[in-house]
């Protein structure tokens, strides 16, 4: 792995499936009475945050201190930065006081890629503008590969079956899990599972990461959104679009929604947060039309009763609660991967 | 500062010169004999009794280079250039003129303004300095500046720009064309329709899809450059379009020309080499206005310089301060210094690959933005009688990495490490060298 980890497209296909088996083995320490590990004692983590991001934050937090890292949490508003420090100059500072990782969120893409030139330690995106958020994309594929992937399913690879036909009703209802789902076999990616994200992707640092992990590990990404909400070059990405979800939903392993912004409705990317939601939101009809293994996913916060209906949310296809705690599990391996840990337990192949 | 300034002309005798253009014998090389602040003789054989000898075996002479396009900061922002600095750095770029924008803090838009730069540019001695005039009052876009009396004052503004800003208000552009005509004036339109481009970062393309940056799309260049084409036919006014930086602006300018319109258009070294994917890196020194496009744009660009659509180089050096690039992309500032590696740039992009020859670019950077920019005294061909403004080029020496370090107070050069081939060797400004050796004389 590199030393930072910036854009989903700094992961390689082993890279990924190592974090995800490394995340899948730390779960087994959520079933633990004693959660911590001493695998990062004296290294220090520094949580840089210049957007509010509560669950963001948290989540990062939680991993280091499981890990036994040493954590500073340096907030933008009401520091240095709001006096007018560069990022610059922070960076140097949190570099003398010997940061072994920074966690950045920032309003500016390119803000971690940036940061990575002007520290020594390892620098972890944790949302940077319009760019990436790629811990998220692999608590998603965590998220993912537990639900649809995990416990009793044979044979690993689904290359043989011939894609998307061999992806019916008659493989995945035996692998409904519940919630929480089952530790997959190690080395599992997604091959062949059909992800559909929805949305403001034109905007969304989560579509970004999203589309470069999981087709990397195999799954097949479809973009569905007005196309005022897509970027105009997104024909060169490695995913298909679509204007009408309707049409995409009974071929969808799992829905992922993205949350949109009231705003954009001033820069008329649609008309109306009504009409928005008439055409690209999920609600309970919409939902009859997945195939009955289908998840819905949401990266949070969500506008409920705008891309996506309360009894959707809080329905047993939403994932929206796993991924928060498969959040802290994902960020702790990368933080294990990434500051290199010398204390690994030992844990059975 | 420099003993040139204060002791006047000298005789030079330059010697075996390769003239850009000339068709003597002995392989186009000739002598050149300037004395009293003008050429005296262009042959071969001179005599050069008394006057000082300027080895020049395996040099090209050109007109003295004329910049349309430079912001050389004074007054205002004297932390990132100055007068000084900015036609020192000019002066070791090739550059006998350059013509000073006019988004300085003030704004030079009354004649008090253009006056001080004009002064400072006659103080400082490196080049000519020509202000630049806004074509509206503190570039507001809301009323015109008062132009006649800019034109009418000791800097004879003839060139008129709201650059940085676009000229958006179609009824103010309009009566900007149609007022100076009075006094031969011409518009020079920085091309950028300002709703299409509200925040906008990087070319709107592949890059700027991948790198999360709000897109800036070609149409929002082009749309107003075919507005104003249409205006400059209909008022019978002189259009010059500022830093073309698309394939389709060039496909329309080639349109207009055709049609016998009096639109002219520049293009910037950076735009003739660079390209977005150079944004990867989120490194703001690559960051600039209009954006840097795709190869497919450079292409066409290079084509539409070399079949003379578009007229001419003009670099748009745009100095600014370390801190003022060091920073997050979407914080850093717009813009590039390009006065010292202008003729470089070109060299590898126009003369290496074959588009143009010595003579072309002596018409692309000298010939032709003297003429639009109503400059007497610069821009002429190499014979006698003519101002003795000249610059003597080596392109044979070989390629060199871009030192940021130069005459110029900023460093935000896209070019630094870059090989480029040849060297400015020597710059002579009515005479007088500005630079010999490659240094500030």
């Amino acid at each position: 792995m590199k030393r930072h980890l910036i854009s989903a497209a700094d992961l390689s296909r082993a890279d990924a499936l190592l974090i995800l088996d490394t995340a899948e083995e730390l779960a087994q320490l959520a079933d633990r009475p004693i959660k911590k590990l001493p695998t990062l004692r004296g290294r220090t983590v520094v949580n840089l945050f210049y957007e509010d991001s509560t669950r963001t934050r948290i989540s990062f937090e939680a991993a280091a201190k499981r890990l036994s890292a040493d954590v500073i949490n340096f907030s933008a508003k009401g520091s240095s930065v709001a006096k007018g420090e560069s990022l610059k100059d922070t960076a140097l500072t949190l570099e003398a006081m010997g940061a072994d990782a920074v966690v950045i969120r920032h309003p500016a893409s390119g803000a971690a890629h940036r940061l990575a030139g002007w520290v020594r330690g390892s620098v972890l995106n944790a949302g940077d503008g319009t760019h990436e958020h790629p811990t998220q994309a692999l608590l998603d594929a965590f998220t993912i590969r537990r639900r649809l992937m995990g416990g009793r399913r044979q044979g690993g690879s689904r290359g043989g079956q011939g894609g998307r036909g061999g992806l019916g009703g008659t493989v995945f209802p035996q692998n409904r899990v519940g919630p929480g789902g089952s530790p997959p076999r190690g080395n599992t990616a997604l091959d062949g599972i059909r992800v559909t994200i929805v949305g403001d992707v034109l905007h969304s640092r989560v579509a970004r990461s999203n589309v470069l992990l999981l087709s990397t590990l195999g799954a097949e990404v479809t973009l569905a959104a007005p196309p005022t909400l897509l970027p105009l070059a997104v024909g060169s990405w490695p995913c298909a679009v679509s204007y009408d979800l309707d049409s995409e939903l009974p071929k969808s392993d799992v829905v992922m929604m993205l949350r949109v912004q009231q705003e954009r409705m001033s820069a008329a990317y649609f008309p109306s947060v009504r009409e928005y939601s008439r055409r690209y939101g999920l609600d309970g009809a919409r939902m009859a039309r997945l195939p009955d293994h289908a998840i819905v996913m949401h990266p949070g916060p969500m506008n409920r009763g705008v891309e996506i209906a309360a009894e959707v949310a809080d329905s047993s296809r939403s994932t929206i609660v796993e991924q928060v705690a498969n959040g802290v599990t994902t960020r702790m391996a990368v933080l294990y991967l990434l500051l290199g840990g010398t204390e690994f337990p030992a844990v059975t192949q | 500062m420099t003993g040139a300034r204060g002791t006047g002309p000298d005789r030079w005798l330059i010697r075996g010169v390769t003239v850009a253009g000339y068709s003597g014998r002995e392989g186009g090389t000739a002598d050149i004999l300037l004395s009293g602040g003008s050429i005296v003789a262009v042959e071969s054989g001179l005599n050069h009794s008394g006057a000082r000898l300027l080895d020049a075996d395996g040099l090209i002479a050109l007109p003295g280079l004329v910049d349309l396009h430079t912001h050389l900061r004074e007054p205002g922002r004297e932390d990132a250039e100055t007068v000084e600095t900015g036609t020192a750095a000019a002066a070791l770029g090739g550059y006998t003129a350059v013509h000073a924008m006019a988004n300085t803090d003030p704004v030079a838009d009354t004649a008090g303004v253009v006056e001080q730069v004009w002064r400072l540019g006659r103080a400082a001695g490196h080049c000519d300095v020509q202000p630049v005039g806004a074509v509206t009052a503190g570039l507001a876009g809301v009323r015109l500046a008062e132009l006649g009396t800019m034109a009418d004052s000791a800097a004879r503004v003839r060139v008129f720009s709201d650059d940085g800003r676009c000229v958006a208000d179609p009824l103010l552009m309009r009566r900007a064309l149609e007022y100076v005509k009075a006094f031969d004036g011409v518009i020079a339109q920085h091309a950028q329709e300002p709703r299409l481009t509200e925040g906008a970062q990087l070319n709107e393309g592949e890059m700027s899809a991948s790198l999360g940056l709000a897109g800036w799309p070609a149409v929002a260049e082009e749309a107003i450059i075919a507005r104003d084409c249409l205006l400059a036919a209909h008022v019978g006014s002189a259009l010059h379009i500022c830093h073309v930086s698309t394939a389709g602006s060039a496909e329309i300018i080639r349109w207009a020309k055709s049609k016998g319109w009096p639109v002219t258009a520049e293009v910037t070294p950076h735009h003739l080499l660079l390209t977005d994917e150079l944004a990867a890196g989120y490194d703001p020194v690559f960051k600039v206005n209009p954006p840097l496009r795709t190869s497919a744009d450079v292409v066409e660009l290079r084509r539409a310089l070399a079949d003379g659509t578009i007229d001419c180089v003009a670099t748009d050096h745009a100095p600014h301060p370390v801190e003022a690039k060091e920073t997050e992309w979407s914080e850093a500032a717009f813009g590039m210094t390009g006065l010292e590696t202008a003729l470089r740039v070109v060299q590898e992009a126009m003369v290496d690959t074959g588009l143009l020859d010595w003579a072309g670019i002596a018409d692309r950077m000298s010939i032709r933005p003297a003429r639009i920019g109503r400059l007497a005294g610069h821009g002429t061909p190499l014979e006698a009688g003519a101002p003795a403004n000249l610059t003597l080029y080596d392109p044979a020496s070989p390629p060199a990495a871009v030192v940021p370090a130069g005459a110029s107070k900023s460093r935000n050069t896209p070019f630094a490490g870059l090989e480029l081939p040849g060297r400015v060797v020597a710059t002579f400004l009515r005479g007088t060298p500005t630079v010999l050796d490659g240094k500030l004389a």
